[in-house]
């Protein structure tokens, strides 16, 4: 029953229980285009989107990316449904499962009647080519805020238009009249003239027999009636109640529990651990060697599991990297930089000679530590192999990475690989490295009964790929005004994305270098990547630039941003929020800064007192955002809120430092966060300005420490050029708090 | 040992020293109170006690004997405020990952049922738990919507 219709459409009406499945394939990037001859080989399409709907007249939108707080699953249906005209009461979300893009027997299974055939082309790709497929499609991977941005305005939008049309073809035939009119509303067809009616529901049987044509024309935005409105989250509800499902809280038949413990020390090896210490401990199962690198204890509870873990005599070969710590990587990072071996991110005009020629040099050199992820869930997996088959359950940010993984840690065939997607308790990057994932597969592989592997928080903050340490030597020339006619950006670790060194301003001859290759502490992507360090490193200097200018913060930077007008707007819309130049509260400053990133331009104002103990507390923060077009406001504001709090926690206080090759913080008393009694009120303000979508996710994290910063700055005086800044030592005193009462440029 | 959780009454075979979180996850299979950190400090594992929020993650298992404990899963908590909570929380939009929700639900319920209407302090004081998708502002007006009611 399935028929493909056209190469981007694959339309079933074989399902069980009726209705009509409609999938539809990404097209037409180069990458894509290219991905697509990687693995099909042929004229072939790939899957990425699909609708069902069923005689009950409900839409079920099936997302294939994962929810982790971030609000997709509510968003991207949004796009779908505004299309389709459909009624969004009757709208429901499914996630993918992580085999349903490149469907094999599951997706029969699952959604399709029995005997239905799958075309050839998507079959047999599953492997290392579907893996690259998915890198290159974003196409299950959540994360640098592409959910909404590509496989929602690439695939979501066009599937609702092409059932629509479908849809209203159907009616067509069915009533003998002209498909032009013919109208939609709320998930009902309707034709004026003859006064007949039919819902989608009704109507979806027939529609499968049509076939779209390409480039079908998507509504204009002032039309919609769905998106851009605030709509209530679908997967709060069970958020409220304890009924959502996250990783560790698996239940199956037989299951076990599991705890690990890695080689503290990075690269370090498993030497001997004696399993009979902990033999006759009450619960414990078995213990394990896991990967070379880990021991685990099996055991009836978590709590058993943990205890005989402590209680485990265990040996490790430590191996080089014991000799690492904190200064000693900084040292090498340094000198790294000092090297000058340098790889271009860009290089505009002749830096060297606009700054030998200004009138006035200013440099500076800035540093960040590690930091860790710390998702309020701990990683977990849980993992049963049986008979050659492995299912694994858990929060992955790449469903379709995770799977291949599995089958590749298991050595079996990622047919034989069943994932199921739980609840993620926070991503924040640290998801896409399924190190966890490895282990429990290991493990299952042990023994013959279902294995719920949960890290200690202790663990989770040992053994985290963390956002990296980086340090930054800028230079910027300035003209008699104070303008800037030239600036050079050097920095240690290159993490991506590639325009994260991107500056906004008015700056001919601009530069940005860097030096990778010299950080021995695992790393991977932490919300906004490098976005967020470099944000501070370049609006922190913009302020040093502004402030020997002898410029207002945002005048300043307001004046060189006539090539960037979307910045520009975004900028001046912050400052008019926050009221800025306003007169402020005795021992009151404020700071500001700008940075876009994933296609969101955000602009921040913090405002900052210093408390009797020399700590910084944040007392307010506007945030202005352009994300081109929103899709669900609310949603949006909660992500800028979020984004902002997350930076803030690391600028105030986060810190991973290395000792004797292992991490020294262990818990949240030594790795603070920011609780709700230092929250600042956060006031967000969207300007949309209808450039294409930006993301959510990521871009409010990364102006708020410079914003913090800068009005730190404002207040003491003291430039903080490493962060978290409780390490800062920053008591005021009762002249500068007096100084800051007449206005924000005075010290 | 016997239990009392959301007016249940459980027999169950468990060491004196277990803490109650993993009484509830592992022994009862309430799941909904979750773990974060195992030393008190981020309170996802909030349960309230007698009517008092409790980090059940540092509570042993001996001491609730004869105690009321309630979790998030309880059809009829306290007055049932539980239930307005849980629909403040859905009004504001509160959760995002949802993974600290339950405890901050449970220590929302404790301060509202012995302080209404609660100051921003009251509030400061009573919410120590760590939410890191930072969603503490809904959390407050959350608070602050139920004051008014």
């Amino acid at each position: 029953m399935v028929n493909i219709t056209r190469r981007k459409l694959i339309v079933s009406t074989g399902l069980i229980g009726g209705g009509v499945l409609i999938g539809y394939a990404l097209a037409p990037f180069s990458t894509i285009e290219r991905a697509r001859k990687l693995a099909t080989g042929d004229g072939g399409a790939l899957l990425v989107t699909w609708v069902k709907i069923t005689p009950d007249n409900i839409v079920t939108i099936i997302v294939p990316h994962s929810e982790m707080g971030q609000g997709v699953h509510t968003a991207m249906p949004m796009m779908l449904a505004e299309e389709l005209d459909a009624n969004w009461d009757l709208v429901r979300m499914e996630q993918a499962p992580a085999d349903m893009a490149f469907a094999n027997g599951a997706l029969a299974k699952g959604f399709l009647s029995s005997g239905a055939s799958f075309p050839k082309f998507l079959t047999g790709v599953t492997d290392f080519g579907a893996r690259k497929i998915a890198e290159f499609m974003n196409l299950q991977i959540t994360g640098g805020s592409t959910a909404v941005r590509y496989t929602g305005v690439f695939g979501l939008r066009h599937a609702g238009a092409a059932a629509r049309w479908m849809l209203i073809q159907a009616a067509a035939k069915q009533w003998n009249v002209p498909a032009s009119e013919i109208t939609t509303k709320l998930s009902q067809l309707q034709h004026a003239a003859s006064g007949l009616s039919a819902s989608y529901g009704a109507m979806a049987p027939h529609a499968a027999n049509f076939d779209p044509p390409a480039n079908l024309p998507l509504k204009s935005p002032k039309d919609y009636t769905i998106s851009g409105t605030p709509k209530q989250r679908f997967d709060i509800p069970s958020k409220v109640n304890g009924t959502a499902i996250y990783g560790v809280d698996v239940r199956l038949p037989g299951m076990m529990f599991a705890a690990i413990t890695a080689c503290p020390v990075f690269g370090g090896a498993l030497k001997n651990f004696d399993a009979t210490a902990v033999a006759k401990m009450r619960g414990v199962k078995s213990v394990h060697g896991v990967g070379g690198n880990a021991v685990a204890v099996i055991a009836d509870n978590t709590w058993r599991a943990q205890q005989a873990l402590r209680a485990l005599p265990v040996a490790w070969d430590e191996g080089a990297g014991a000799a690492h710590n904190s200064a000693s990587i900084l040292a090498g990072m340094q000198a790294a930089l000092d090297k000058a071996d340098f790889d271009t991110d860009y290089d505009f005009g002749d830096t060297e000679a606009a700054t030998g020629k200004a009138a006035r040099v200013v440099e500076a050199s800035y540093q960040v530590p590690y930091l860790a992820h710390a998702t309020m869930e701990p990683m977990n997996c849980t993992a049963h192999f049986s008979s050659g088959k492995l299912e694994v359950w858990g929060g992955f940010q790449d469903g379709l990475g995770a799977r291949a993984r599995a089958a590749k840690v298991a050595g079996i065939p990622i047919e034989d690989v069943k994932l199921h997607h739980t609840a993620m308790g926070g991503g924040f990057g640290r998801r896409y490295t399924v190190d966890y994932l490895d282990q429990a597969v290991l493990l299952a592989k042990q023994v013959a009964y279902p294995v719920n592997l949960i890290w200690s928080r202790e663990e989770d903050m040992r053994q985290d790929k963390y956002r990296n340490a980086s340090i930054a030597k800028l230079r910027a020339g300035l003209d008699a005004n104070g303008r800037p006619v030239s600036w050079q950006f050097d920095y240690t670790e290159k993490n991506g994305p590639p325009d994260a060194s991107w500056i906004p301003y008015d700056i001919a001859d601009r530069r940005a270098r860097f030096v990778n290759g010299n950080d021995p502490i695992p790393f991977g992507p932490w919300r906004s990547v490098d976005n967020c360090h470099h944000a501070y490193f370049i609006e922190s200097f913009v302020d040093e630039l502004a402030f020997a200018a002898g410029s207002d913060p945002f005048k300043y930077r307001r004046d060189m941003l006539s090539g960037a007008p979307h910045h520009k707007a975004v900028l001046e819309a912050v400052a008019e929020l926050s009221g800025w130049g306003a007169p402020l509260a005795l021992g009151r400053a404020r700071g500001i800064s700008l940075k876009d990133s994933f296609g969101t331009i955000v602009a921040q104002v913090a405002e900052v007192s210093i408390t009797p103990d020399g700590k910084t507390r944040v007392h307010n923060v506007w945030c202005a955002a352009d994300p081109g077009e929103v899709i669900n406001p609310d949603t949006f504001a909660a992500q800028m809120e979020g984004g902002i709090i997350y930076g803030l926690t690391a600028a105030l206080y986060g810190e991973i430092s290395i000792d004797r090759g292992r991490v020294v913080e262990q818990n949240f008393p030594d790795y603070e966060m920011v609780r709700q009694a230092d929250a600042p009120a956060i006031m967000v303000k969207l300007v949309p300005s209808g450039r294409p979508t930006g993301g959510a996710g990521e871009p409010g994290t990364p102006p708020i420490a410079a914003a913090v910063a800068n009005a730190v700055f404002s207040l003491t005086g003291k430039r903080i050029r490493s962060l978290p800044l409780r390490k800062h030592d920053l008591h005021v005193s009762v002249e500068q708090a007096k100084a800051k009462e007449i206005g924000s440029d005075s010290i | 040992m016997q239990f009392t959780v959301n007016g249940k009454i459980h027999d169950i075979d468990v060491e004196p020293d277990m803490p109650l979180l993993w009484v509830l996850r592992d022994a009862l299979n309430l799941t909904g109170t979750k773990y974060g950190c195992g030393v008190g400090s981020c309170g996802a594992c909030t349960v309230l006690i007698d009517g008092v929020a409790m980090r059940s993650c540092s509570v042993t298992a001996d001491s609730v004997v004869g105690a009321s404990v309630t979790t998030i899963e309880s059809p009829t908590a306290p007055s049932a405020l539980l239930h307005k909570v849980q629909q403040a929380w859905i009004a504001h939009q509160v959760p995002q990952c949802g993974y600290c929700q339950s405890g901050q639900i449970m220590a929302a319920v404790s301060l509202l049922s012995q302080n209404q209407p609660p100051t921003d302090a009251d509030i400061d004081t009573a919410m120590s738990n760590i939410c890191r998708c930072g969603t503490y502002g809904r959390i407050r007006a959350a608070i602050h919507s139920l004051s008014k009611a």
